[in-house]
């Protein structure tokens, strides 16, 4: 036990005399570097994003349309409510992770055993939103229809918004079943069939005449999506591949695929290091609790692990404006 | 070694920051539900302006989270510059490069998408 506290170090100096570089200590100081390269790679990602988005602003999906869930409000169109919630949430934990270290500075043990638990509390929170957005972007939300060249074709009523297939799309007897190992080819599996095919789509589309499509083609005027009127929509639904529902890796209902591509990335990365955040969050915890900072003099560890985790709150600050405001 | 204020509390800077962070938050929400046509269909170097207050909005909002929450104001100008100004910089650089090229592609390649059927 007594070795792994280090008690005796006097931890805020480096280990070769008593000149601190940059007037920080090591661990301190490597910290800051540490997180000025992790800085730089979500910069990279985000750029990367930013040439993309620009590569394709003519077509990129609109984040108000994406991301329009809210718990418990099931059906109402709530834009950005509850990013607003989960980047309150964060920020909040921020705060109480401040002050721990504030409360470390005033060797108030209790008070930062409290605060580090708010801040894992927050953590935890922050992730399972971050996994409930994840799950109604993979899930969707009105389903669309691919192109034989890979564009999104989306449905609308004659006010303009959006419809899903399921509202208009026929059912019609199908051959087609789903391929199951046990009764087919036992080293092939299939992924769960779209609930309608292209067939049905275009059927229920024929039958309902006050519905037309919309292209991912953006309006410079507007900055809405082109409406085409239903005169020409059949050809566009004659050149139909496939029916999509949600998005991921390889198709996304809401348009481009890349932007699912750097969705699922960026926000895993981070979500990744939130993961992680809390992980190092709860070490530290126990050994507030064990008191081995109280032995060692300084709270400089919870000090170290709060820079870390305002750093994630730093980044998502950045994710939430690329992503979902402008 | 150990400086004065760190026996001190600094509860109070540290709530007027959340409100600081938590209004800028809330403004940027409103705006981007509300997305006003003045703001968002004018243009201003390459992008809406709606989308240049968003920036500045965000720039404000990590600069109260560097300084105040990862205390960066209490740290030696040494270290703050040698952190500070190579992220800026070189993120400065990298945006600057990819976000110009991505417009390059777009004018060569968006008028050969084909959107009529």
């Amino acid at each position: 036990m007594e070795a792994t506290i280090a008690t005796d170090t006097n931890g805020k100096v480096w280990s070769g005399g008593n000149n601190k570089p940059l007037g920080a200590s090591y661990g301190k100081m490597m910290m800051w570097f540490f997180i000025l390269s992790d800085a730089l790679t979500f910069s990279g990602f985000l750029a990367a994003y930013g040439l993309m988005r620009f590569k394709f602003i003519d077509s990129w999906p609109i984040a108000d349309e994406v991301f329009t869930h809210f718990p418990f409000l099931h059906g109402v169109h709530a834009p950005m409510y509850y990013v607003a919630l989960m980047t309150f949430i964060l920020i909040f934990s921020s705060v109480t992770m401040v002050l721990a270290v504030d409360a470390g500075h005033q060797m108030n043990k209790k008070k930062v055993t409290f605060y580090m638990l708010l801040t894992i509390v927050g953590g935890l929170i922050f992730l399972g939103s971050q996994a409930w957005e994840w799950k109604n972007f993979i899930n969707g939300s009105y389903g669309a229809v691919q192109l034989n060249d890979g564009k999104i074709i989306q449905f609308v009523n004659s006010e303009g918004e959006q419809i899903a297939l399921e509202s208009f799309a026929k059912p019609l007897h199908s051959e087609r079943v789903r391929h199951t190992k046990n009764n087919g080819l036992w080293f092939v599996a299939e992924p769960a069939l779209p609930p309608f095919t292209v067939n049905e789509v275009i059927e229920g589309f024929k039958a309902n005449p006050d519905i037309t499509i919309r292209t991912e083609k953006i309006n410079p005027d507007t900055k809405k999506k082109t409406i085409i009127s239903r005169d020409k929509a059949m050809a566009y639904l004659s050149n139909a591949k496939a029916v999509v529902e949600g998005a991921n890796l390889k198709v996304n209902e809401y348009g481009k695929t890349l932007f699912a591509n750097f969705f699922f990335f960026i926000t895993g990365f981070h979500g990744f290091h939130v993961f992680t955040g809390v992980l190092i969050n709860i070490i530290i915890f126990f050994n507030v609790i064990i008191g081995t900072y109280e032995r060692r003099g300084h709270y400089e560890m919870v000090e170290k692990v709060g820079l870390y985790w305002h750093f994630v709150d730093l980044v998502w600050v950045f994710v939430f404006t690329f992503f979902y405001l402008v | 070694m150990t400086h004065a204020q760190e026996h001190t509390s600094h509860t109070k800077l540290i709530w007027k920051v959340f409100g600081i962070l938590s209004v800028i938050t809330t403004v940027e929400v409103i705006l981007g539900i509300l997305k006003p046509d003045a703001l968002h269909l004018t243009k201003l170097v390459g992008t809406s302006l709606l989308n240049i207050i968003f920036l500045v909005l965000t720039l404000v909002k990590a600069y109260y989270i560097t300084w105040f929450f990862m205390h960066m104001a209490d740290e030696k100008k040494s270290l703050r510059r040698a952190v500070v100004w190579t992220a800026i910089i070189y993120i400065v650089y990298l945006a600057t490069l990819l976000l110009i090229e991505g417009s390059y592609i777009n004018d060569v390649l968006g008028p050969l998408t084909k959107w009529n059927y």
